[in-house]
């Protein structure tokens, strides 16, 4: 008999094909950054300080953006930003999802002593306050891109380990995972065919949140100038700059923040989009 | 106008224009027990909502009338409509694990009803509730009142969920399905208690079910529904010995019987279907011009 | 003997009431089961909820391991094999399961839900197979390449039932699977079943709560409450002559579409 209920729709993927434009454009401004920065990124010119954006009155021709106290072009130092931002994004975000996803599914689908083992392990690390324990492992490490994201992993595995095994958990309990056992699947096996196919929509929303996550965290370390060595521009270290002479130079800051929260939000919506375009339950 | 409650040509549709419920009219005596019957798809608990006012954000109605005790439900503003149902109507639900707020007590879950809607003092619609517990035959009501829902088995929370319709004397109950999520032992029970509790207090009562067999132990005239449209409108007994149209008749074909050993079970044939769907198509037809 | 049950019990931890450190305590499900199922019978095994029935087909399935008592299954002592001797043999023995939501795979589509059991047994000819499967239980082929929830309830309830006899399993155990159907789509799934039984050779075990199923399908019946057989024996005897108390009391329980009789 017919049914009306299948009927009710669902908006399109309005939101991946904004997010995926931004993040590809920030891709491709990073990987090109060399050849299309209109400027040095790191070459100072004290006479041309503080100079506003091109479409106000004073600007000098060239740089676009204007440029901050020191001279520097705003929008080169910003596409070179990019390159750390997106890498701390990618390796960072890829890594925690890796070790906390494997983790977290093994802990949920296995349960008994994997899991006791694991979710232990979780409390405990959960319990050190997580921004003492960047600077910590900074201090120790040294500044430098390989801190950063071993500092983003460390402490943001749990996060993905937590919600990957209530997932996997519930799914455990599902009917058609039974049946892969009654045919004779091993346990490894009905994880990897039964499990991890619907768990993944979470995982990779997991992902593009923690990608997100990873670009700010860079961020505030460089506010901090616990990033990488002062002189390379990253996002985190202009908006710094730009908080001191906020009322002279507006644009040394107000870029650098606008492009950060772009490129966040567009990590976020770039995993929802994904979920609901690809995930055949949804459509 | 005898009947309490008349439903007269409901159409009820999806925004987006396709049709759930096509024309329904039944109509409830008041203190009688009518009983919708259709497979699941067919709308029967839309009919429901509707009368209560909760159908769905994505559901509208676009044509027909709601009389209840003389009043057209649908022509009231919506605040007059809900203190108007919530005097004279209740629902009991199908399910009764998530029609309870896990993180409350019984006894508060009964009472709210009377002490916010209908102004009723603590101490009155305390003792009301009692009274319903005792009348659903649970065992130690003072005790259930301080309970939690989770910590009563299916039957019970059913129990409390009949208690609780019955509270503000409705003239009308709607019953959605109301044994479908229980043991098959705890169903005759639930359902006597029903049907006990219906005619005690006189209470028009709208049955929604699948099961045929179900049907004829409780009510007192029936609906046939296919796709949001009445099919065969009868009383009970009329029905079961000579069903009218097709339809009802396969649905009856196909209900086990286990005094019939030998009987197939012979499932709502191609040719039935092809029939109902044609009705339906025609309706739509006339609906559109 | 298809399956020889002997004492069978099994208990599982409460985890509700599990105290921080050491063990849960264990509730007894299945209090001491003694049955025979003969090769080619349809055998109910009927209880209301809570009578372990379901525990009792996963037992015979070894998805739960009994802690006490025998399970003979076609001769070989299964109730403790350990999991990689079982897998060898879980060809022979298949299951349907209740809920057509969560048995399919929400993520895969139906043609590799019933191609995943053949792969893994290493069985040549899989998409003839899948195709022989969904012909058997009156799908179209084309379903193959759907997904579970572009199918009804009973559609879905059938694909499961073709992913069981894919693999051409000597026995089936049916965990209520018509019970969430619609009163057709339980109509054409029992149907189906009885056909398959006998174009299969197949032995089958169906649980379910409705009686009025059970008498149609099946040739014995057993009656299970509180984890104890209360009554087992043939259909027309159960039904004709029903001797325990609470098979009497589920019989009475059953409202038979009889204008005659009212309850209230």
């Amino acid at each position: 008999m017919r049914d009306a209920r299948g009927e009710i729709r669902r908006p399109l993927g309005l939101r991946l094909w904004l997010s995926g434009g931004w993040l590809t454009l920030l891709v491709l401004a990073a990987v090109f950054a060399p050849l299309i920065a209109p400027k040095d990124p790191l070459m100072q010119d004290l006479f041309l300080g503080r100079m506003p954006p091109f479409w106000q009155s004073g600007a000098e021709p060239g740089f676009l953006l204007g440029t901050d106290s020191l001279g520097r072009d705003v929008l080169s130092r910003m596409l070179y930003g990019a390159r750390l931002a997106l890498i701390g994004a990618l390796v960072a975000g890829t890594l925690t999802c890796i070790l906390g996803a494997t983790l977290g599914l093994i802990a949920g689908y296995y349960r008994r002593w994997p899991d006791r083992i694991i979710s232990r392990f979780i409390d405990i690390w959960m319990a050190f306050p997580p921004v003492l324990f960047a600077i910590l492992l900074i201090a120790v490490l040294g500044p430098g891109l390989i801190s950063i994201i071993i500092a983003i992993v460390v402490i943001d595995w749990t996060r993905f380990a937590r919600v990957i095994r209530a997932e996997a958990m519930s799914q455990g309990a599902m009917d058609y995972v039974a049946s892969a056992q009654v045919a004779g699947r091993t346990r490894f096996g009905t994880m990897i065919t039964e499990i991890l196919p619907n768990v993944l929509p979470t995982i990779i929303a997991l992902l593009t949140l923690e990608m997100g996550i990873a670009v700010i965290v860079e961020a505030i370390l460089s506010f901090v100038n616990l990033s990488i060595s002062t002189d390379s521009p990253t996002w985190g270290g202009m908006i710094s700059e730009g908080r001191t002479s906020v009322h002279q130079a507006w644009w040394v800051l107000v870029f650098p923040l606008i492009t950060l929260f772009l490129t966040v939000l567009s990590f976020s919506q770039l995993g929802e989009g994904l979920k609901d375009r690809f995930d055949p339950v949804l459509r | 106008m005898s009947a309490y409650l008349s439903i007269r040509n409901l159409c009820v549709a999806l925004k987006t224009g396709t049709p759930i419920l096509r024309s329904v009219s039944l109509n409830v005596d008041a203190g009688q027990v009518h009983a919708l019957v259709g497979e699941s798809g067919a709308g029967k608990s839309m009919i429901g909502k509707a009368v209560l006012g909760t159908l769905p954000r994505a559901l509208t109605v676009t044509s027909g009338e709601i009389w209840l005790d003389g009043v057209n439900l649908l022509a009231l503003h919506p605040a007059n409509r809900r203190k108007l149902i919530g005097a004279t109507a209740a629902l009991i639900p199908q399910d009764p694990l998530t029609a309870l707020n896990p993180s409350k007590r019984i006894g508060p879950q009964i009472t709210r009803r009377l002490v916010d809607i209908l102004g009723w003092s603590k101490r009155d619609a305390e003792a009301r509730a009692l009274d319903l517990l005792a009348e659903v035959h649970i065992p130690d009501p003072a005790r259930v009142m301080r309970t939690y829902p989770h910590e009563l088995s299916g039957g019970m929370r059913q129990r409390i969920l009949i208690a609780s319709a019955f509270a503000a004397e409705p003239k009308l109950i709607i019953a959605d399905e109301p044994t479908t999520a229980l043991d098959v032992t705890v169903q005759k029970q639930i359902l006597r208690l029903i049907a006990d509790m219906q005619a005690r207090h006189n209470t028009a009562l709208l049955f929604v079910t699948h099961d045929l067999g179900v049907v004829s132990k409780v009510s007192d005239t029936l609906s046939v529904l296919y796709a949001g449209k009445v099919v065969e409108d009868a009383r009970m007994r009329r029905f079961f010995m000579r069903p009218i149209h097709p339809y009802s008749a396969a649905l009856l074909a196909a209900t086990p019987t286990y005094t019939d050993p030998t009987g197939s079970l012979t499932p709502v044939s191609d040719a039935v279907i092809e029939l109902v769907e044609r009705e339906v198509r025609e309706h739509d037809l006339r609906a559109s011009r | 003997m298809m399956y020889e049950v002997r004492d069978l019990h099994l208990s599982l931890p409460d985890m509700t009431r599990k105290p921080l450190l050491g063990a849960a305590p264990r509730i007894e499900i299945l209090k001491g089961i003694t049955f025979d199922l003969p090769k080619g019978a349809v055998m109910g095994i009927v209880g209301g909820s809570g009578s372990g029935k379901s525990t009792l087909g996963r037992a015979m399935l070894r998805l739960l391991e009994p802690t006490g008592g025998s399970v003979h299954f076609n001769g070989t002592d299964i109730t403790h094999l350990p999991e990689d001797t079982l897998r060898g043999m879980r060809q022979q023995f298949q299951m349907i399961f209740q809920d057509p939501m969560s048995s399919l795979n929400p993520r895969r589509r139906v043609g590799g839900i019933i191609a995943g059991p053949l792969r893994l047994h290493r069985m040549d000819n899989v998409p003839t197979r899948v195709n022989e499967a969904l012909d058997m239980v009156g799908l179209p082929r084309s379903f193959a390449q759907r997904y579970p929830h572009e199918l009804s309830g009973g559609q879905r309830q059938r694909v499961g039932i073709a992913r069981a006899i894919a693999l051409r399993p000597a026995f089936i155990l049916a965990d209520e699977i018509v019970s969430g159907l619609d009163v057709s789509s339980q109509a054409q799934v029992l149907n189906l079943l009885e056909e398959l039984v006998r174009e299969l050779g197949l032995t089958l075990a169906f649980i379910s709560h409705d009686l009025s199923v059970i008498r149609r399908l099946c040739d014995r019946v057993l009656v299970l409450h509180h984890g104890e057989v209360v009554e087992a024996g043939t259909t027309e005897a159960i039904f004709e002559a029903p001797q325990a108390e609470y098979t009497r009391t589920l019989l009475d329980a059953i409202p038979l579409p009889d204008p005659d009789q009212r309850w209230g």
